[in-house]
């Protein structure tokens, strides 16, 4: 039997528009920004799920969903085999002992007055991790797990370089021993030379400390070279998803296969070639009929816009939303069709 | 203008060129200096610059935050912030005058005609309270006294050439009405209008997504090619210098480190500081197990050593190096490193 960590079922999140007064006063019904979607997905113990998309696509939402910190609207959570979606704040605080997140501002992200060690200390004390004769030792073994000087302990966060930040926000993170991290962009902000530092560490940490990841990004190679598995999601929902070689290896969804396309690759070769998608995202606000990627889809036909796709299965891991991959009469199992 | 290191900066320029001033160049950047004075010490953003345009065709400059990237893009347009900055030497060749010498009524002729950027965010650099068409065409009617009519007519085609939709609707709305890839659409329509022979472009896709950042730079090597102007493309990602990219300067703490033909840089580079950004970028084909990043922090420009910046994170340093001052050297044809052993890097 499989060891599933966080099973996500259904899930969708809406958010409320603010109206413009205007509308108000029309009587006009309020506008709903849907940006989760019907989402399902299981990771199992010391998997790492990719998650890409680009801007808008729900995936940070999604990863908030998941620790409570936005309310889902409909769907349910289970993380160890235990359903969270209706505990009050007060059990998630404890539930958080073992899954936590890492955002992808460094800068943002800590806060400004407070040095390392009270940073650390601030969750070591609410979360009750040690004694508090036993903190110092605490914190000395866990900057140095996240390779930080115990010398810098009392500097404040504006004293630190980007990458530096992003290791103290890990160190806060991992401060409570979680067994399931959200990792939201944490390499996105820092420069290439920094960011496979952190890769590297994040690498090491999940190894030694047995961590399972829902890993945020938006850029395929750094997803690929972390990830486990890959979930591609666009406008609210998942595309695609799949073992990393699956995905990438193999991928399926147009969406995908633009996605990598698009991507420019360090070989000196100039380009000539026709963008790999034409056209914008539509917007979540007026989200297009049928198949939500029609309306950029190279291969799209009169089906996809009129009708949701079916989600395919096409082996045990790998699962493709759309109508016409495989290939069109494709018969295999489908896993239900979403929104109905 | 005194020149501390005239032999092998301006040599490294010249022998580029075959002789200085090469009819082959748009333009060439001498020993540019631009120092910022912060009230913590003085600043070297760009330090003895050296670096040359062929007519038509595209330098991509890489470096990460810091490097000095963007503020030679507007050293070059003189767009220094003074004060705190000034460009404190160099000389910087166009069309055979120095655009350092020349008046700042002469220098405001050739911004927007000649010489056109386009920055990193298309949000904050539209104005929110024009139309579309008024933006794109203040440069044709104050430069070319084209009629309003006439402007019009040519921000529609202009529009269309940028791939926006229904041009004749779009030039009438305001930038809020746009996505982020379609306002760097208008960007760069605004840049082209004036036909100018070299276009900045300082990180033009960085705030975009990946599918849209295909779309911009497709467009602007389409237009480059109709157009025939040269681009100096700043950018932190490989990928897209090497895809757009006839030749690269690699630049670190304000300094170029290593300047080649792009297919050099990235098969045979020749500072450790190129070959460790190369290694610390994941790559899609084949699968590594871990990444090589560059050791150490990035540098504090108000604590450079006087020898190479690079030397405190360099896996090749000796002891000298941060000792010995540096500049760019030959170290095969068209090829030049500011690494005292670019040996090293080989082996």
């Amino acid at each position: 039997m499989t060891d599933t960590v966080l099973e996500i079922q259904n899930l969708r999140k809406v958010f409320k528009m603010s109206q413009p007064f205007f509308d108000v006063i029309r009587r006009r019904p309020a506008r709903n920004l849907t940006a989760v979607d019907g989402v399902s997905l299981k990771i199992n113990r010391h998997e790492t799920m990719g998650l890409v998309g680009e801007s808008g696509c729900g995936k940070t939402t999604l990863g908030r969903c998941i620790l409570r910190l936005y309310e889902p609207s409909e769907g349910r959570i289970f993380f160890e085999g235990e359903d969270i979606t209706d505990k009050s704040q007060a059990e998630m605080q404890t539930i958080r002992r073992q899954m936590q997140i890492v955002f992808q501002d460094p800068y943002s992200s800590l806060n400004p007055r407070l040095t390392v060690r009270q940073t650390i200390n601030e969750v070591l004390r609410f979360h009750a991790i040690c004694a508090p004769t036993e903190e110092e030792a605490y914190l000395k073994k866990l900057l140095d797990t996240v390779g930080l000087n115990y010398e810098d302990a009392n500097k404040l966060p504006r004293s630190f370089s980007g990458g530096q930040r992003q290791r103290i926000s890990l160190a806060r993170a991992l401060a409570v021993r979680p067994t399931f991290l959200v990792a939201d962009e944490p390499v996105s902000a820092l420069d290439v030379s920094i960011q496979a530092q952190i890769l590297n560490l994040l690498a090491d940490l999940r190894k030694e400390l047995s961590l399972t990841m829902l890993f945020v990004a938006h850029e395929l190679s750094v997803v690929k070279h972390i990830s486990t598995h890959v979930a591609v999601m666009y406008l609210g929902e998942i595309v695609e998803t799949g073992t990393t070689e699956d995905v990438f290896e193999n991928p399926q969804h147009p969406y995908t296969e633009g996605l990598l396309a698009a991507l420019p690759r360090p070989e000196p070769i100039r380009r000539r070639r026709k963008p790999a998608l034409e056209g914008d995202i539509p917007s979540p606000l007026n989200m297009p009929s049928g198949c939500r990627f029609h309306t950029r889809c190279p291969i799209a036909q009169e089906v996809c816009r009129l009708q949701a796709p079916p989600r395919r299965q096409l082996t045990g891991t790998h699962q493709v939303l759309c109508h016409l991959r495989p290939t069109r009469n494709w018969n295999g199992p489908t896993v239900g069709l979403p929104n109905s | 203008m005194p020149k501390e290191q005239p032999s092998d900066v301006v040599g490294a320029v010249s022998d580029a060129l075959g002789s200085q001033r090469n009819a082959a160049n748009l333009l060439e950047i001498i020993d540019l200096t631009t120092v910022f004075r912060l009230p913590n010490g003085r600043i070297y953003a760009n330090k003895s610059v050296s670096l040359a345009v062929e007519r038509g065709k595209t330098l991509g400059i890489v470096g990460e935050s810091g490097s000095g990237k963007s503020v030679l893009c507007r050293s070059i347009l003189r767009l220094i912030p003074s004060p705190p900055g000034h460009i404190a030497g160099g000389e910087v060749w166009f069309e055979g005058q120095d655009l350092l010498k020349i008046s700042s009524d002469q220098m405001q002729k050739i911004r927007g005609t000649e010489i056109a950027m386009i920055f990193q965010d298309p949000m904050t650099s539209l104005n929110p309270v024009w139309r579309i068409g008024d933006q794109i065409t203040e440069g044709l009617r104050l430069h070319n006294q084209r009629s309003r009519r006439q402007a019009r007519e040519i921000g529609i085609t202009l529009l269309r050439q940028v791939g926006i939709p229904s041009p004749e609707q779009r030039i009438d709305e305001y930038p809020h009405r746009l996505s982020g890839g379609m306002r760097q659409r208008v960007m760069i329509a605004m840049a082209i209008a004036t036909q100018p022979k070299l276009l900045l472009a300082d990180e033009p896709t960085t705030a975009l997504d990946v599918t849209i950042q295909d779309q911009i730079l497709s467009l602007m090597l389409e237009l480059q090619e109709q157009v025939g102007m040269s681009i100096i493309l700043v950018s932190h990602d490989m990928g897209i210098v090497a895809e757009t990219s006839d030749r690269v300067a690699v630049m670190y703490a304000g300094r170029v480190m290593e300047q080649a033909p792009t297919e050099a840089i990235f098969h045979r580079p020749m500072h450790p500081y190129t070959v460790g950004l190369l290694l610390s970028i994941p790559r899609m084909e084949g699968r590594a197990e871990r990444l090589i990043p560059i050791e150490g922090q990035p540098p504090d420009l108000l604590k450079l050593p006087k020898g190479c910046p690079f030397a405190e994170r360099c896996p090749v340093a000796t002891d000298d190096c941060a000792e010995t001052p540096i500049s760019l050297r030959q170290v095969e044809p068209d090829h030049y490193t500011a690494c005292l052993y670019p040996e090293r890097v080989m082996a």
